[in-house]
């Protein structure tokens, strides 16, 4: 089987080995694949054995002021929380950002992959790639590995020349432009909430009140959703971080603690 | 006894933790290895040092804990010869993520802790599925008693959580040796109730004076 390798090829030549010392070790990186006849059932048994950290609400929206972006931060590996602080919106570069959904590691190396990649275009090209190109070059890879079990849902979202732009790839190798997504197993409860409040001429602050809003009530019913939730905010200068709450403060801050009214009040029977 | 076939990986059982102080981390593991409901051996260290402040502590199948701890050594040694620096615990932290990842498709099985000083000289702990998915921590564990160890240590060391944007102080309140008794406090209680745990304890401390090791007997049976 062979496997389009051409996402993990950088472009600067590898340094000093002109003897060919270490022929396995300069050789361009590739993915080792097991030998055996049936490719599909080893990778079903590998994953649920090894049980790669997933799980997640994220959701972005596009809305006059820019693009708001925002995650909760818990992995989940089977029914064991393997982390609350996973860091769920990746940087790419000062001006355009990506979430994860989905597995960790795979999100992981292939945004940076990507960052690499967004890099390499503004060197060759002398000017930012736009979110539209990013979008492409990430999609373009995960379909090369469509049904190897790659299992990627993120959004890419920035402000480029043609203004701000969201789009959703994911590893099934689909890739959609849109104004409002939400990826994760705690995305209808997000959804629910977000589809209701949105409006396209929200100030940055009541985006990201919603969105906040959003990510505390996917987090209250999905299990495997939780820790801090984050806001992003994309702007025409750049990503900005609006805020980071822990989930379970905001629950108390949106439904906060009225002491019931006592009519009568039971006291302690006095010392025998 | 394991079904061959085309399934090649084998759980040898065994739990490491980490813990990241100010200026010192503290990396432990077990050293028994198990099959089953055998043991093969009470003396098997599951800690490589990888550089002078980092240390790598995995649990999982042997066979690719050996392998990975010699591809990172190599690779380590490569990169002295060309870059003429030792390479610093982010460093080989990002690399490790890199390594695990491109065995994507036919994973280490191994679950790593890798410990050690950064470039400040501050203790970091990063931790690591088998598929390579990485974040920097102040403590973990991994293995068979990974479960029963974590909610131990988070009663004992958990602070705010980094991604709060009013930004909390999230400094590990423990000295070098609270934090080493703590370790040998959580490997007694797992040693208890995990099968795969116990025989004997390894403990490394990494900190600017260098990496220490200490063997403390566990419970055999």
């Amino acid at each position: 089987m062979k496997l389009d390798a051409s996402g993990l090829q950088t472009f600067a030549p590898h340094r000093a080995d002109p003897d060919n010392l270490y022929p396995d070790l300069s050789a361009p990186p590739s993915f080792d694949l097991p030998g055996c006849p049936d490719f599909d059932g080893f990778q079903k048994k590998a994953i649920q054995m090894v049980k790669p950290a997933k799980g997640t609400t994220t959701l972005a929206f596009i809305f006059n002021e820019g693009v708001i972006v925002a995650a909760d931060s818990r992995a989940s590996m089977g029914g064991y929380i393997s982390s609350q602080t996973v860091k769920k919106i990746i940087e790419i570069n000062p001006y355009m950002i990506g979430t994860m959904a989905g597995g960790a590691a795979d999100c992981q190396f292939w945004h940076r992959n990507l960052g690499i990649k967004c890099r390499l275009h503004e060197l060759a090209n002398k000017r930012r790639i736009s979110v539209t190109g990013a979008s492409k070059l990430l999609a373009n890879i995960l379909y090369s590995y469509r049904g190897m079990g790659l299992s990627v849902g993120t959004m890419i979202a920035g402000w480029d020349e043609t203004g701000p732009a969201l789009y959703y790839v994911d590893s099934e190798g689909g890739r959609l432009k849109g104004k409002r997504f939400s990826v994760g197993s705690g995305s209808p409860y997000a959804y629910g909430v977000l589809d209701s409040g949105y409006r396209s001429d929200l100030s940055i602050e009541e985006a990201a009140e919603l969105a906040r809003r959003a990510i505390y009530h996917a987090t209250f019913r999905d299990g495997a959703s939780g820790g801090v939730a984050s806001v992003y905010h994309v702007g025409p200068n750049g990503w900005k971080k609006l805020s980071g709450d822990d989930v379970g403060e905001l629950h108390y801050k949106y439904y906060p603690v009225v002491p019931a009214i006592v009519e009568h009040e039971m006291a302690d029977a006095p010392p025998a | 006894m394991a079904l061959r076939g085309d399934w090649v990986y084998e759980n040898n059982g065994g739990t490491c933790v980490a813990i990241a102080g100010a200026d010192y981390t503290v990396v432990a593991a077990d050293t028994r290895l198990s099959v089953g409901y055998s043991i093969y051996t009470r003396e098997f260290s599951k800690i490589c040092t990888l550089a002078d402040k980092c240390v790598l502590a995995s649990s999982g199948f042997q066979g690719d804990m050996k392998a990975l701890q010699k591809n990172l050594c190599a690779r380590h040694l490569i990169y002295q010869h060309q870059q003429n620096k030792k390479m610093s615990c982010p460093a080989m932290a990002q690399h490790l993520s890199n390594t695990l990842y491109y065995k994507r498709f036919f994973p280490y099985y191994t679950f790593n802790i890798l410990g050690g000083l950064d470039n400040e000289g501050k203790g970091c702990v990063y931790t690591y599925d088998a598929v390579g998915s990485y974040e920097r921590v102040g403590y973990s564990c991994q293995g068979t008693g990974g479960t029963l160890i974590m909610p131990v240590l988070d009663n004992q060391l958990k602070s705010p959580s980094p991604l709060l944007l009013a930004a909390r102080d999230a400094v590990t309140p423990l000295s070098e040796s609270e934090a080493v008794d703590l370790v040998k406090d959580v490997f007694a209680s797992a040693t208890e109730r995990d099968i795969y745990t116990g025989d004997k304890l390894e403990i490394i401390i990494v900190n600017a004076a260098g990496i220490r090791r200490e063997f403390i007997d566990l419970r055999k049976d």
